[in-house]
């Protein structure tokens, strides 16, 4: 089951920001919706959570329509780009918030909040000011107080773009490990291919408002649908224009180097 | 979202419906009861109108020269020196803003004698220092300073940077400064009134005489409908102006703006130290006239005017006024604080949707601050008796006129604090499953408390001294303590002078403390503001 949007558009006046997109997204699975800036993929990811309101089609959980469901009943935890911490509140203030929302009681609120901060390795954190914490340490809390009230599903919108290159590597590697251990259903959106390689189950790449391919992590990789994906992935040079027949499938694809992936992609081994 | 919206349409509708009842409605009979007798070409005509409205727009002008000379120096006192005393700085170029017009009139009048033009000029430029102070400096302080190092290194003096970098970006908030301001100079009641007695008259004073004293309504509609037009005029230039402003400049926190002055620099700290002593004087001229009399100090005043004396001419005791002048400035400033908030709340939700729809209601919200309060004062009497309750009798009336007053004040202040918040940062809330209420409750207002506050204290002194409508509605038996004054000084005799100074020196003492209070609220806080 899952989520499921059929033949989803969201306009923004006269522009159409997602057009006609078909995608499903497993229980327990991490979604990555990858393309260029521009491309629609953040509009989807509004229009799942409730903030957009979509122009035709449907977005249903578990096969019940959202349409009418307002963004604080959807149960579903978002994490932006920039952490958007609340600043009036501490750390502990900020993962508490959504418990506090569901009217949990303050022991089951701290028990929780402790638990959180564990999981993203941030443990005794609670009282810190968030202005006090770094730019990863931020995007820690952001997950941590997305992640507390146990959301059916989890939005990620550029969760780590905002960091600089190490501690990005080491962020993602991070949260690969994490969004399994929660078993998080999760959708992430993201321009960077090397961030949805490692995080992600499947990848749907997405340009102008539309999906152009889904797959592995490995099937669109070594088999772009078309010399633009090829090129996204920054692989001009090599690709050639003639298509060839894929030893592995049969299928026709375009030539490619030996690929370059994040190690968590090609050694899956999740410590329990 | 639907949700959203409905409280947003509630939102909207009552702020609006106010304004239509207690605004809209009244000034539009005023205007309608002159417009049916046919005497508005007379008095277009007239060159005498004309006479009235260039004296009107060229002391405002002038007013307005002098305000920004002044304002500047002090505007870069506040927001890039390092000097002990800021705050005392602050504070002392922000009474006069709030002090009551009437009491500002009085002011000068005991300083400069009898009054006369030069008088009426600087008493509405020392009234609006702090407006040009203010806003310039708010924009100021969070000025990023590298465009001028940048500048400096390529070669330019300190002066040329100043010219062609800093000036060209300060443009947008002198430009909204200089808008306001002129149109508090141009709408200037109680000043004028009390310094320019009958022979300098301006449009408001002379629709106040027209309406009050020649009973001559077609004229004084006719005066209302043009300053209408000009007040229209002057806000759609403060509203470009705004809009200017906020497309992008390079802002940093203003901490790190502010450095010690150096060299030249001093004399601009100087101008400002001068302006700031300049602030002061009327008003110590103003204290010891109420001390001064011909046998020399005395408290006789103060004495008369919580006794018997005042009673036989005012009908009550000093203190009842300034009690019944407390009571009616709390009930308006709740008003407007109810109706301000939700105003700026619905405005900066509607701004991301529909720019055009908030464009608007943001000015007809303005509109109030420009109007004749003699205007609306009077309209009230002629439309409220069709409410049910009669409600022209009615002590309820002088909060809502005041509440007119006070409710742009807090939106100006409370609505530049809601736009900057981020929008994700409410979007974050609701994804975690808070309602839109709660989305309110748990981020707007933690972020817009002390600004609200601030609002709050500012709209209370502007009420306290609000003199143009309460004039028109307050009841013989409870004067508020600014028609208190008008009704002394009106008075022969030296003990009801005497009495109308110490009145003045009580409404100042409280308004000082009130707004020395907001000022211990603002700190602390980023200054967002426009007041």
């Amino acid at each position: 089951m899952g989520l499921r949007l059929s033949t989803l558009n969201v306009h923004y006046g006269q522009t159409v920001a997602v057009s006609d997109v078909d995608l499903e997204i497993a229980d327990g699975e991490v979604l990555a919706l990858l393309g260029p800036s521009g491309c629609g993929k953040s509009t989807l990811l509004r229009a799942v959570a409730g903030l957009e309101r979509a122009h035709s089609g449907t977005v249903q959980w578990d096969g019940a329509d959202l349409a009418d469901v307002p963004v604080h009943q959807r149960g579903f935890g978002l994490v932006f780009q920039d952490g958007q911490l609340f600043p009036h509140r501490d750390v502990a203030g900020n993962v508490a918030f959504g418990l506090r929302m569901r009217g949990a009681d303050k022991k089951a609120q701290a028990e929780r909040v402790a638990e959180l901060l564990d999981l993203v390795g941030l443990p005794g954190y609670g009282s810190r000011r968030t202005t006090e914490l770094s730019g990863g340490e931020q995007q820690r809390v952001a997950l941590a107080r997305a992640l507390a009230p146990r959301p059916k599903l989890l939005l990620l919108d550029e969760p780590l773009s905002a960091l600089d290159r190490a501690l990005r590597e080491q962020l993602a590697a991070d949260l690969a490990v994490l969004l399994r251990r929660a078993g998080a259903t999760a959708l992430l959106v993201t321009h960077d291919h090397d961030e949805a390689f490692a995080l992600a189950d499947r990848i749907a790449l997405m340009r102008k408002g539309k999906i152009v391919q889904t797959g592995t992590p490995e099937e669109v990789w070594h088999h772009p649908a078309d010399p633009d994906i090829a090129a996204f992935f920054g692989r001009t040079k090599t690709t050639s224009a003639e298509p060839v027949r894929c030893p592995h499938c049969g299928s026709e694809v375009f030539k490619s180097p030996e690929p370059r992936l994040h190690p968590s992609l090609t050694t899956p081994n999740l410590p329990e | 979202m639907r949700g959203t919206k409905a409280l947003l349409g509630v939102g909207a509708v009552v702020p609006l419906l106010f304004l239509v009842v207690f605004f809209a409605w009244p000034v539009a009979a005023i205007l309608g009861l002159g417009l049916s007798e046919s005497g508005v070409g007379a008095v277009l005509a007239d060159p005498q109108t004309w006479e009235l409205v260039a004296f009107t727009l060229g002391q405002a002008a002038a007013s307005t020269v002098v305000a920004l000379l002044a304002g500047l120096p002090v505007a870069y006192l506040l927001a890039r020196c390092a000097v002990r005393g800021r705050a005392l700085v602050r504070l002392i170029v922000t009474i006069p803003f709030v002090l009551p017009t009437l009491v500002v009139g009085m002011a000068f009048r005991s300083t400069f004698g009898d009054g006369g033009v030069v008088a009426i000029v600087l008493a509405n430029a020392f009234f609006n220092v702090a407006v040009v102070a203010r806003t310039v400096g708010g924009l100021w302080a969070n000025l990023d300073r590298r465009a001028e190092d940048a500048a400096r290194a390529l070669g330019a003096s300190r002066w040329r940077a100043f010219t062609s970098v800093t000036l060209p970006a300060l443009a947008p908030a002198i430009g909204s400064a200089l808008a306001v301001v002129f149109l508090f100079c141009a709408t200037s009641f109680g000043v004028v009134l009390v310094l320019g007695g009958s022979e300098y008259r301006t449009l408001e004073t002379e629709i106040y005489l027209r309406t009050v004293q020649l009973l001559d309504l077609p004229g004084a509609a006719a005066l209302s409908l043009l300053q209408l037009v000009a007040v229209v005029g002057a806000l759609l230039v403060g509203a470009i102006a705004r809009r200017k402003r906020e497309t992008a400049l390079a802002l940093r926190s203003r901490t790190e703006t502010a450095r010690r002055p150096e060299g030249a620099e001093w004399i601009v700290v100087a101008a400002a130290v001068i302006v700031v002593v300049l602030l002061l004087l009327p008003v110590f001229s103003l204290i010891s006239q109420s001390l001064s009399t011909r046998d020399g100090w005395s408290l006789a005043g103060y004495a008369a005017l919580a006794g018997d004396a005042a009673r036989s001419t005012l009908g009550v005791s000093g203190l009842d006024a300034a009690l019944n002048s407390l009571r009616t400035a709390f009930d308006a400033t709740l008003l407007a604080m109810v109706l301000g908030v939700l105003a700026a709340v619905v405005l900066s939700q509607l701004r991301r949707r529909r720019g055009r729809l908030a464009e608007a209601m943001d000015m007809a919200l303005m509109l109030p601050l420009g109007v004749s309060a003699v205007t609306v004062g009077f309209g009230y009497l002629v439309t409220m008796d069709a409410l049910p309750g009669d409600l022209r009798s009615s002590p309820i009336l002088v909060p809502f006129a005041q509440a007119l007053v006070v409710m742009p004040l807090i939106v100006r202040t409370v609505l530049p604090v809601l736009r900057a918040i981020d929008d994700r940062l409410r979007q974050a809330a609701a994804t975690l499953g808070a309602s839109p209420l709660r989305v309110w409750r748990e981020v707007d207002l933690p972020f817009v408390g002390r600004s609200l506050l601030a609002a709050a204290g500012f709209g209370y002194v502007v009420a306290l001294g609000e003199f143009g409508a309460t004039s028109f509605l307050v009841r013989p038996d409870a004067p508020t303590l600014p028609v208190a004054i008008s009704r002394l000084i009106s008075r022969p005799g030296e003990l009801n002078v005497q009495m109308a100074y110490a009145s003045c020196v009580l409404l100042m003492i409280v308004t000082v403390a009130a707004v020395a209070l907001i000022e211990r609220v603002r700190v602390g806080t980023e200054a967002l503001g426009e007041f």
